[in-house]
């Protein structure tokens, strides 16, 4: 690891001010993808600014059918948060099946959005949804956020505070995960709303989280299983590795989505 | 150089480290409790597991500063007046550990399972809650049979 200066911020707005003094640095929530990184040299940000003091970051709410996780809640919290399994509970089992125990104890949602990591779970969630990322300087639409690979609408020196998901009438995410890494070869989080129905797809795209509208106006017509099974999504586009390769990735996108679909209900 | 104190077993401790000191680190080369391993550095293996203010967490995957006023528990700090601690026991009696360098996560890993999760573990449960920790011998066979065991001894 290379090194860096440490910082350990009070507020978000003090954190935001150090970002903005430090044009090479980077935020450390729960550290469970940044300290990896930086451990490989693979990234060597001249200052770390911990949110780990930040009180007001975490915490779980809902309010008027419309559910907030601060930017610092760990993925155990909303695993096991009576207020989540009640509100949405295809987010609190998303949240229990991400990376593993210890993963989960640490790493939190607001690192999981910023990092927009192609085959991280909780972008499908919050384009699915149709959440907003509430930040130090605005609030964001999830389709305005995720803008590429690991890249978002983020400025350098805005935090993310918290997200808010509207609770669906149904969903269910389903993903097949590397049996070693646990991140999604393909995940896919369906969502029933009053504005519709999202089909959100994560661990496939080059670009990271994407929607597939095809299945969407067949669900709003028929939301069952059997209105997705034959629809096939092109393998242009999606990542081919040593885990998978794309046209295999297209596959398991119509079979994710046909499981998300039936345990939704 | 900063300098870093916490809780480590009960004792407080501090050291005068660098910023990207891991909690490993700060636990095997500055305060000396070699018990705590390093299997893979990278996130992966749960050896390095122990328990910060009562969460368990990968300490290869921590900073030392982030930890300044932490009550940290690590292997060497669960056996009580030259007692083993029932998880310990339980992996004693049922052999499991082949080579043994997983064991200190392993059960670190399985006492927090216990902590949050009861008494009462079947088999399933505790594969799939020992998702992070690798056992390079795949010595699951008794380790899994020892935590339900050292489970039901927690009580």
């Amino acid at each position: 690891m290379y090194p860096f200066n440490y910082h350990q911020p009070k507020s978000a707005e003090e954190a935001a001010h150090i970002l903005a003094a430090n044009p090479e640095a980077k935020i450390l929530a729960g550290g469970q993808t940044l300290l990896p990184t930086m451990k490989q040299r693979l990234a060597g940000p001249s200052d770390l600014v911990d949110l780990g003091a930040v009180g007001d970051l975490a915490g779980i709410s809902e309010k008027g059918g419309t559910l907030r996780i601060g930017a610092m809640t760990p993925h155990a919290e909303v695993a096991k948060s009576p207020v989540v399994a009640k509100a949405i509970p295809a987010l609190a089992a998303l949240a229990g099946g991400i990376g593993d125990p210890h993963v989960r104890s640490v790493g939190t949602i607001g690192g999981s959005v910023a990092n927009n990591d192609p085959a991280a779970d909780y972008p499908a969630a919050c384009i699915a949804l149709g959440a907003t990322i509430h930040t130090t300087n605005r609030d964001i639409a999830a389709d305005d956020f995720f803008t590429g690979l690991f890249q978002t609408a983020l400025a350098d020196d805005e935090i993310i505070t918290a997200i808010s998901f509207p609770a669906a009438k149904k969903a269910a995410y389903t993903k097949f995960r590397n049996p070693a890494s646990r991140y999604a070869i393909v995940g896919v989080f369906v969502a029933q709303a009053a504005g519709g129905v999202r089909v959100a797809v994560t661990g496939a795209g080059e670009n990271g989280v994407f929607r597939v509208g095809e299945m969407e106006t067949a669900l709003d017509k028929n939301f069952s299983a059997d209105a997705v099974a034959g629809i096939a999504v092109p393998a242009d586009g999606l990542n081919s590795d040593i885990h998978a390769n794309a046209e295999y990735r297209a596959h398991l996108i119509t079979v994710m989505a046909k499981r998300a679909v039936a345990a939704a209900g | 150089m900063p300098t870093v104190s916490m809780t480590v077993n009960g004792k407080e401790v501090s050291a005068e480290v660098e910023t990207r000191t891991l909690l490993v680190q700060f636990l095997r080369d500055h305060i000396g409790l070699t018990g705590t391993h390093v299997g893979c550095d990278t996130s992966q293996c749960g050896a390095c597991v122990v328990h910060v203010d009562g969460k368990a967490l990968k300490s290869c995957t921590r900073l030392a500063v982030q930890c300044e006023g932490a009550s940290v528990t690590t292997i060497e700090g669960l056996a009580a007046n030259g007692a083993l601690h029932p998880m310990q026991q339980a992996f004693h009696e049922n052999h499991g550990l082949q080579c043994g360098f997983c064991t200190p996560g392993m059960i670190m890993s399985a006492v927090d399972m216990v902590e949050r999760l009861g008494n009462k573990l079947d088999e399933k449960t505790i594969r799939q809650e020992l998702e992070g920790n690798i056992c390079r011998c795949t010595g699951y066979h008794n380790i899994v049979k020892s935590i339900a065991a050292g489970a039901e001894a927690m009580k």
